[in-house]
């Protein structure tokens, strides 16, 4: 055993060895084979169109032909003229908020009673989930009907009690909350996976031996159990703050962004203002400032809190 | 270097195709045409009809093959750019007229079609209505073959204005208008039926406004540079405004799309809408109402948006949609002659099908909805028509109109702020 042992050590760090003495050389014939057809496919549909968009900004153009009229900085100095643009970002700052302080919290809870072994709780998890696989843009169109202060399923609830029903969605004062609703609702379930994943990676010695200890349910969950899920709720606020900034398709069907711009989200606004008026320049101006805000965050938010992960 | 070499062997076959061509053009009858027509058309009872004019001509020109290309609304506006900018292009596509079809005409995508109107002496252009040519030529070229117009007036509930106690007949000018809706909400009926969350509905307000305060000259000084912060634009906004705070609309218009709207109006929930031409045809009211049937037929009335007590414009000054063909610059030289036969020998099918109101010249007999009649009377003495700003400022000047109509009657802006956005939008363009 002991003359075997050494051996066995050796052999790793030979191989090693050899690997990094044929070092780079080594891999050329592989980084030339493998590298281009990603290196193509990633400049043609990534680098390029970014390229493209960051020159398209500087011009005040509708689509057609090639943009010719120079305009400089003029599409920019329009975005931060917009309140639209103002609300768009306030509104993609409250999406975040409200998923770390609502969602995230609500499917972390959620995922804990769903772990336990009980009776039904595969059965909760399915119905949990069931939101997120449904398409955004159908989820839009049933919460449309929902909150419709003549037909839908507010109204009814509110005409129970003899009440007048409110008309949330043309309400601008409140259609944003109500679409929050929307977003929490359609997204728990998601965040609830991760953190049930989470939770089934926890060793279960380290509760059992809180058990022992005498550590009391809230005790076992803010000094075990959190401790333990810190990766994933770094990567769940991650998910968010991305989500966040993608939010579309289900704002479209459900309010297209009204009543008065306050239901716009930054890809909303880019839509809207940009592509459905032909102010292909202007929108990609506004693309082109999305772009910053997502590379900023994404880093700045890997780098800070993601570093052990 | 892959997709060089593939353009050089495709050039290669096009040049050996075309010489094919040629030779082959000696004998006659050969190869097959396709049109590719793009369309909009959701409605299955509309498309069957032109499916109908489609294989007349295909069984009239055996050589030639009708394509039916399918893009909803909003995707079509969108995706349009990029369409006919691409091999992809179709042959034919619909427009409204206005800036976008400027925008499209200056970039080479599309062809005119001056030419087609002008041949055999002008006999395309004497069988449409001189107006209809005119609204889709730009610098004394026809850039769509036009094919019909329509009317935005007011629709009103005879049952709801009798329990109201008021007179249609008697709304002559835009206070008349005002009393007539305190009256309503006096008698605790909704007044007009709104689609706040699409705007454009609202829009037809500022415009008819605007063209009753300023007068078709005044308009045209505006569109022409002088812009819209004038006082007769400040005057019409703030109207616009002061009705928004009456409180006409019913419950939650700021939400309502416009089929939600017209389900209002159809439904008996409000009493006035400002709508399209087709408005009070049973087809319509059916496709609208929540019970699928609608106002019966005698009990819609229609009038035309009042004047203003002091305004320029004339009761006559018509507003509405104008719509046309457009020739994309590589179609068949077959199109042409498609989209006259589609829009002028078949325009009393049209009429009489699809409820429109053809621009070919007498085709009105065919017109056997009586409203839609009394529309097309109307126009037939309009002094001026204006085509739906949206279209004829073009997309963005136009959407900044239909946000701002929307933001007044709702009192989020004021009316020196609304025309100071529209105008920026506006000196943009310029």
């Amino acid at each position: 055993m002991s003359q075997i042992a050494p051996a066995l050590e050796a052999a790793p760090t030979a191989v090693l060895h050899t690997r990094r003495r044929r070092g780079v050389r080594g891999k050329w014939p592989i980084i030339v084979l493998f590298l281009p057809p990603a290196l193509v496919l990633f400049t043609l549909f990534v680098i390029l169109p970014m390229g493209e968009a960051a020159w398209y900004s500087f011009y005040n153009w509708n689509g057609y032909g090639l943009p010719t009229e120079w305009i400089g900085f003029k599409n920019y100095e329009l975005i931060f003229k917009q309140s639209a643009f103002r609300n768009a970002l306030i509104n993609n700052g409250l999406i975040i908020v409200v998923s770390i302080c609502v969602q995230i919290p609500l499917a972390l809870w959620l995922a804990t009673m769903v772990t336990k072994s009980i009776k039904g709780a595969v059965v909760f998890r399915l119905i949990f989930f069931l939101p997120y696989v449904l398409a955004d843009v159908a989820a839009g169109m049933i919460w449309r009907f929902v909150y419709d202060g003549e037909f839908g399923l507010v109204a009814n609830i509110y005409e129970f009690f003899g009440q007048n029903a409110p008309f949330w969605l043309a309400d601008k004062n409140v259609a944003f909350s109500a679409v929050l609703g929307v977003i929490v609702w359609k997204y728990f379930g998601f965040h609830m996976m991760l953190f049930i994943a989470g939770l089934q990676a926890i060793d279960k010695s380290v509760l059992e031996a809180a058990d022992i200890d005498g550590a009391t349910g809230w005790q076992k969950f803010f000094k075990v159990t959190l401790p333990l899920l810190g990766s994933t709720v770094r990567l769940s606020v991650f998910f968010a703050v991305v989500g966040s900034l993608q939010l579309f398709d289900m704002i479209m069907p459900l309010t297209g962004g009204g009543p008065s711009n306050s239901t716009q989200t930054l890809v909303t606004f880019l839509y809207s203002f940009g592509v459905m008026r032909m102010q292909v320049g202007f929108g990609s101006a506004v693309g082109v400032v999305l772009f910053v805000i997502c590379v900023t965050l994404a880093f700045s938010y890997k780098r800070i809190f993601m570093r052990n992960d | 270097m892959i997709v060089n070499f593939g353009r050089q062997a495709r050039q290669r076959g096009l040049f050996v195709l075309s010489t094919l061509a040629l030779l082959s053009s000696v004998v006659p009858a050969s190869a097959q045409t396709t049109i590719k027509w793009l369309h909009l058309e959701a409605n299955p009872d509309r498309l069957a009809t032109w499916e109908g004019i489609a294989a007349a001509y295909e069984e009239a020109h055996p050589d030639v093959n009708i394509e039916f290309q399918f893009l909803e609304n909003e995707a079509f506006k969108a995706k349009l750019p990029t369409l006919l900018q691409s091999n992809e292009a179709p042959s034919m596509f619909y427009t409204w007229g206005g800036g976008v079809l400027k925008a499209q005409s200056e970039t080479g995508a599309i062809r005119d079609v001056t030419a087609a109107f002008d041949a055999d002496g002008g006999k395309w252009r004497s069988e449409v209505s001189p107006a209809a040519v005119d609204g889709l030529s730009i610098d004394g070229k026809v850039w769509a073959a036009p094919v019909q117009s329509g009317l935005v007036s007011f629709f009103y509930n005879k049952e709801l204005f009798e329990k109201a106690g008021i007179d249609a007949a008697a709304i002559q000018t835009w206070d008349d208008f005002t009393a007539a809706v305190q009256k309503l909400k006096d008698a605790g009926i909704t007044p007009i039926a709104g689609g706040g969350g699409d705007k454009w509905p609202i829009h037809f307000f500022w415009s008819y406004l605007a063209m009753r305060e300023l007068g078709q000259d005044g308009f045209a000084a505006a569109k022409g540079g002088e812009g819209f912060q004038g006082e007769g634009f400040l005057k019409a906004s703030q109207m616009l405004a002061d009705l928004g705070a009456m409180e006409p609309f019913q419950e939650g218009y700021l939400g309502a799309t416009w089929p939600d709207t017209q389900a209002v109006f159809a439904d008996g929930r409000a009493a006035i809408v400002l709508s399209f031409e087709n408005t009070a045809t049973p087809q319509n009211q059916a496709n609208a109402a929540t019970d699928g049937k609608g106002l019966a037929s005698d009990n819609i009335g229609r009038f035309a948006f009042p004047v203003i007590d002091g305004g320029a414009g004339l009761i006559t000054d018509d507003f509405g949609g104008l719509n046309g063909w457009v020739v994309t610059k590589d179609a068949p030289a077959e199109t042409e002659d498609f989209i006259h036969f589609l829009t002028v020998e078949n325009a009393g099918l049209l009429a009489e099908k699809n409820n429109i109101l053809p621009t070919a010249v007498g085709s009105d007999a065919s017109v056997k909805d009586a409203s839609l009649a009394d529309s097309a009377a109307q126009m037939a003495k309009a002094t001026w028509h204006q085509n739906y700003l949206d279209q004829d400022l073009g997309p963005n000047v136009g959407r900044v109109v239909n946000d701002m109509s929307v933001e007044l009657v709702s009192g989020g802006v004021t009316p020196e702020d609304a025309l100071q956005q529209i105008q920026d939008a506006f000196s943009m363009e310029m």
